[in-house]
């Protein structure tokens, strides 16, 4: 799969990576397509090459940028310790990045309740990382509650895809 | 007064669901929660001098939507009249208005001042008594203000008839809505009750959640996301200049209320992941903590006293309600039903606490009594939350929001009884609506 540089990438190419990333039953969810939008909503940086390991990309695509939850829930999966491992170990080995964890619920409840919700997952992210040895001054966390789905159906396949978290690498440390 | 006496009467039984009256003309019947409205006429105001001309049907038209729009009342139109209203000082023809069975008319005039100033006389009669209910009223304002004026003249038609307070001189302050659903731009947004004269107060650059009216309805109440990160700030209304609420770095806020002094606020406040409630002087901008548990803890509501607060928590392992002191303390869980609640709002006028409530895949709003009793649920959809009380309690305004890609939300009103749900207009998506006081 080649990847484009930059933040403009082709219909097609967007939903290759993305479906990359996702589950095969999200992909098969003829809502998905229905925008033709339909990625980067949490993908701040989209810089450098896939192949490169030490680009953002790579870290987006290869290593998992996302992490998902039960309906409710803020615990932890085994599939999401190991893909929040592998973000740990990106994170110390390019130590010039910084991250900023978002939490996120699907839009099967209140807006405060969503945002309250979505906290408490970015914080189990945050802390996964922060005991695998990240510094906590490279984190930051924030929650959009309902704010920002990435899939927009209205049953259980976006949903799941919905309640996430998400960290996203920021440009690098300030200062 | 036989015809006040009688829709008093059917006021008071909003609590039973199927109540039939039938003994004589003015019966009015409440079948199955569908109560039948009292009919009545608004014929245009008459203008005293030509300045005032285009302002007299304009205005009884306003006080017809008004009426009618609270399901309680039924408009005779103006083609079935058989009396022309062409002097506002002339006798009123009583059997004109019997033979139509108009059981109330409002007459008015209008004109235009030396300062340019609009001057609305209005009288209200019970046509079958053959005399005038209360005095006649005159308002003066500014010509832009006109829609005010006749909300004003409704507003005391409805509080005569009903003997209940009025709610159509009020505005609502809401989140516009545009664009799709995973790119949604959102503004905070003002418009009169009924969705006439919208303006926007913020631009759609960040998001922005949630506003909630002062007790005087002079400031608002939001979430931004202009930091990035979500935080509380307060917007003057008429000068649009706001500022943020000082917290603690590195964390989130959200979901502020102004308590019944409007200068403490409640809202929540996100550590490490946990959300408690603390209040805050907004003049000092000192703040307390008043929930401490690892649970979610958001959505507070002051009751009109000032002395309890009602929220959302999560502490029995789903979301419920609850009613402290308005200091903190124990608290007391007031839901009990099957299903999960949230956003509660203490009615204005201290007796009943609405809510959002998710049941079966279903959200719906609902009001019960300050204890938790009395449950009634009023809607149901997709997905309605958020409730906001008229300001004399008796009508709620929420949002609906449609399923699926193309999922849309929009302002709905419903009576406490259940009755007249209805779409409030506007011209975007709108969501997160709240009311404001009755405008001085």
């Amino acid at each position: 799969m080649t990847i484009m540089n930059g933040a403009k990438m082709t219909y097609l190419s967007k939903t290759l990576i993305l479906c990359a990333g996702l589950s095969l039953a999200a992909c098969t969810n003829p809502d998905r397509f229905d925008d033709t939008n339909t990625v980067d909503l949490n993908g701040g940086a989209m810089s450098g090459s896939a192949q490169d390991p030490r680009s953002p990309a790579y870290f987006q695509q290869t290593v998992g940028d996302r992490v998902l939850f039960a309906v409710d829930q803020s615990n932890l999966s085994g599939e999401a310790q190991s893909t929040l491992a592998g973000q740990a170990q990106w994170l110390m080995a390019n130590p010039e990045y910084t991250a900023i964890i978002e939490g996120h619920a699907d839009e099967q409840g209140t807006r405060e309740y969503n945002l309250a919700l979505g906290a408490r997952r970015a914080n189990a992210a945050h802390e996964y990382l922060v005991n695998q040895g990240v510094a906590a001054s490279r984190l930051k966390v924030v929650s959009y509650g309902k704010e920002r789905p990435i899939e927009i159906c209205s049953n259980e396949a976006c949903y799941a895809q919905n309640r996430r978290a998400v960290t996203v690498i920021a440009a690098g440390l300030t200062s | 007064m036989r015809m006040l006496a009688t829709l008093l009467t059917a006021l008071s039984l909003w609590a039973l669901p199927a109540v039939a009256q039938s003994n004589g003309p003015l019966r009015i019947e409440i079948t199955e929660g569908v109560i039948e409205p009292l009919p009545y006429a608004v014929p245009d105001f008459v203008s005293d001098n030509s300045a005032g001309a285009d302002f007299g049907r304009r205005i009884a038209r306003v006080i017809a939507s008004d009426l009618s729009g609270t399901g309680l009342f039924r408009e005779i139109p103006n083609e079935a009249h058989i009396s022309r209203i062409t002097s506002f000082e002339s006798p009123v023809q009583y059997a004109d208005w019997k033979a139509i069975n108009a059981q109330a008319l409002i007459t008015g005039a209008v004109s235009v001042d030396n300062a340019g100033k609009l001057v609305v006389r209005f009288r209200i009669y019970d046509v079958f008594s053959g005399q005038e209910l209360g005095s006649g009223l005159q308002f003066v304002g500014t010509q832009e203000g006109w829609r005010r004026m006749a909300h004003k003249v409704a507003d005391q038609v409805y509080t005569r008839i009903t003997g209940e307070g009025g709610y159509f001189d009020s505005r609502v302050v809401f989140v516009g809505e545009s664009g799709p659903k995973d790119k949604r731009a959102k503004r905070l947004a003002i418009m009169d009750y009924d969705g006439a004269n919208v303006s926007y107060l913020t631009d759609s650059s960040s998001i922005v959640l949630a506003p909630r009216f002062s007790p005087t309805g002079d400031r608002v109440l939001y979430t931004s996301y202009e930091t990035g990160f979500p935080r509380i700030y307060v917007l003057d209304v008429a000068s649009v200049g706001r500022r943020a609420l000082e917290t603690q770095p590195g964390t989130m806020s959200f979901a502020p209320r102004f308590g019944p002094d409007g200068r403490t606020v409640v809202y929540s406040l996100t550590q490490n992941g946990n959300s408690d409630i603390f209040r805050m002087d907004i003049n000092s901008g000192a703040s307390a903590r008043l929930t401490d548990a690892p649970s979610i803890e958001t959505a507070p509501s002051f009751s009109p006293d000032g002395s309890q607060i009602v929220f959302e928590s999560d502490r029995s392992g789903t979301p419920q309600l609850y009613v402290m002191s308005a200091n903190g303390g124990e608290a007391r869980r007031i839901s009990f039903g099957q299903g999960r609640y949230g956003t509660p709002v203490w009615s204005p006028r201290g007796d009943l606490i609405a809510f959002t409530k998710q049941s079966k895949g279903r959200f719906h709003i609902g009001v019960m009594r300050t204890d938790g009793s009395e449950e009634r649920l009023l809607t149901a959809s997709f997905l309605d939350e958020g409730p906001t009380w008229a300001p004399n309690g008796r009508v709620i305004m929420f949002t609906r929001e449609t399923q699926g890609p193309q999922g849309q939300a929009s302002l709905y009103s419903v009576d406490i009884t259940g009755r007249n749900l209805k779409q409030v207009q506007t011209s975007t998506g709108a969501s997160d609506p709240s009311w404001s006081p009755l405008q001085n």
